[in-house]
């Protein structure tokens, strides 16, 4: 066994659902891409908010307004700052398809038109997806896809082929494929898109969680990703974007709170980060979000990348133990994030997921939010068991004997 | 012995009756599952207002499977009308086992396609 694989956190304590289930098979949670569990700092974060701090916020004068303010604003230094991003430019979200929304519409419909082309990749999430459809087909410009080869990857002279029509506004892509695990060379990516004068957009929804992200070194124009997938709440997402492109956009939602003043006949924009965040904002969440960063930061994210690396490659040797199973993805755990998709023969992946789930392991099963990337890979469905700083090596060993079990069941 | 996957159940769904083409036919549906991608297809062919014959064709898993190949053998022979008044206690008693809510659209799914060919109506609810 690859001896990185012996250093993993022990965390699991700090996750009060994790001791859930007396009688019950103990819970073995593979399914931290979807969403992650919480640690109790974070519960706890977010309970004494409402408990002791509770106001509306930017609005009020007394005492208590001013605690709801610092903490929500204070909430929004600290995750910036976790991320590597301006603080004035990282706005406030529902979640990352917001986000990627925010941009499609409030971007998109300013500075893409006719004639121009709109380029993602073959290995988007639905939400990386759909609003580039839909702001295409309303502004008649093209939406092109980037190919993804055997190994899962994107190839980097396919992206200077697309960019070098001249035409791409835009290209939007996973820092980690939901699907395939499969890390892109951001930095890079994003360098030769700004090269060729085109805007970058990085849905890093699956890369905070698990490893250092540095916005600013990135190069990235806008960064999107969700609380819930980072140890946070749910209801609370984050925009990253460049500050001269944010101040240059129209507002996405209108209302309370992202204006400047309002006339009877019509209203100036609030300055950054408000300008995009209409109406009471989440406020809780946000403050539960920080105490997430907080906990992830003090671990250390290059530990927490080095843990789930080691638990990634501990898997894929497990698995390539089961007869029948197939790894989706890159082979190596050095090119992919914490999670690992597979299909096992004779057995389809929602009955591989409801006999799992039975022993307290679980694992999402299906199409996870990426129909052309699984019509590429030619199956209907997979079953997806991908990690947080709470799984262990008995997480992956639970896993195992019950998809060795899930084969008995089905006479294989 | 396991109450969800039944020896009758994997039987149906490692060999599943009524599975394939049927051409000529005379009416067709295909439906997916959104949950999972599923995607299940069948063609019917009519006499005297009856199924003379049908066939399912597509992917599931085991509960879609093994409902449409159970569903297949009582549908034989059944007029459209009657096709048209079948709802989801049928074929969930059909099955005879525990039907979970996340897996009633599996076990659905072949009903919601033959009722589509035959009454034209897919707002089924499933």
């Amino acid at each position: 066994m690859p001896p990185v694989a012996e250093r993993t956190l022990e965390l699991r304590a700090d996750f009060p659902i994790l001791e859930r289930g007396a009688g019950a098979p103990p819970l073995v949670y593979l399914d931290s891409g979807a969403t992650s569990q919480k640690p109790r700092v974070v519960i706890e974060a977010q309970a004494e908010h409402l408990r002791s701090h509770n106001a509306n916020v930017h609005r009020g004068v007394y005492p208590l307004a001013q605690e709801a303010d610092e903490a929500f604003e204070g909430a929004r230094r600290r995750i910036a700052a976790f991320a590597g991003a301006e603080q004035r430019a990282t706005i406030f979200t529902k979640n990352a398809t917001e986000a990627i929304n925010l941009v499609a519409y409030a971007w998109g419909r300013a500075n893409v038109g006719e004639g121009d082309a709109v380029l993602i990749t073959q290995m988007e999430h639905h939400a990386n997806i759909v609003p580039w459809q839909v702001l295409c087909s309303e502004r008649g410009a093209e939406l092109r896809y980037l190919e993804v080869d055997q190994r899962g990857e994107l190839s980097p002279a396919a992206l200077d082929a697309e960019l070098a029509r001249g035409d791409v506004r835009l290209v939007a892509f996973a820092h980690v494929s939901n699907v395939l695990g499969t890390i892109n060379p951001v930095a890079e990516m994003a360098a030769r898109i700004r090269a060729a004068g085109a805007v970058s957009l990085i849905d890093g929804a699956q890369a905070v969680p698990q490893m250092p992200v540095d916005v600013e070194q990135i190069g990235a124009d806008f960064y999107t990703w969700t609380g819930h997938k980072a140890l946070g709440p749910t209801g609370i997402g984050v925009l990253h974007g460049r500050a001269e492109l944010l101040e240059e956009m129209p507002p996405f939602l209108t209302g309370g709170d992202m204006i400047a003043s309002v006339e009877l006949d019509g209203a100036t924009w609030n300055e950054l980060p408000w300008k995009f965040e209409a109406g009471t904002p989440a406020v809780a969440e946000a403050v539960g979000l920080a105490a997430a960063v907080d906990y992830l930061a003090a671990i250390g994210m290059e530990r927490v990348r080095e843990h789930e690396l080691g638990l990634t490659e501990y898997m894929l040797e497990a698995l390539a133990g089961v007869p029948g199973l197939r790894v989706v993805g890159p082979p190596e755990a050095s090119g992919r994030g914490a999670l690992v998709s597979f299909t096992l023969e004779g057995l389809h992946p929602h009955d591989v997921a409801e006999i799992l789930g039975r022993e307290g392991v679980c694992v999402r099963a299906g199409h996870h939010c990426a129909q052309p990337l699984m019509r590429c890979l030619g199956v209907g469905a997979t079953a997806r068991a991908s990690l947080g700083v709470y799984n262990d090596r008995a997480d992956i060993d639970a896993l195992v004997r019950a998809l060795h079990h899930s084969r008995k069941i089905f006479g294989l | 012995m396991d109450d969800l996957y039944r020896d009758y159940i994997l039987e149906h769904y490692k060999r599943p009756r009524n599975f394939g083409e049927l051409d000529p036919h005379d009416l067709e549906g295909l439906e997916h599952n959104p949950l999972c991608g599923d995607e299940l297809g069948v063609h019917i062919r009519v006499k005297d207002d009856r199924i003379e014959d049908l066939r399912f064709h597509g992917h599931g898993c085991a509960i879609s499977q093994a409902a449409a190949s159970i569903a297949s053998e009582e549908l034989k022979g059944m007029s459209l009308s009657e096709v048209g008044e079948l709802d989801a206690d049928w074929m969930i008693g059909l099955l005879g086992i525990p039907v979970s809510a996340t897996r009633r659209k599996c076990a659905l799914l072949n009903l919601k396609v033959v009722r589509g060919a035959v009454t034209g109506d897919h707002d089924w609810p499933v």
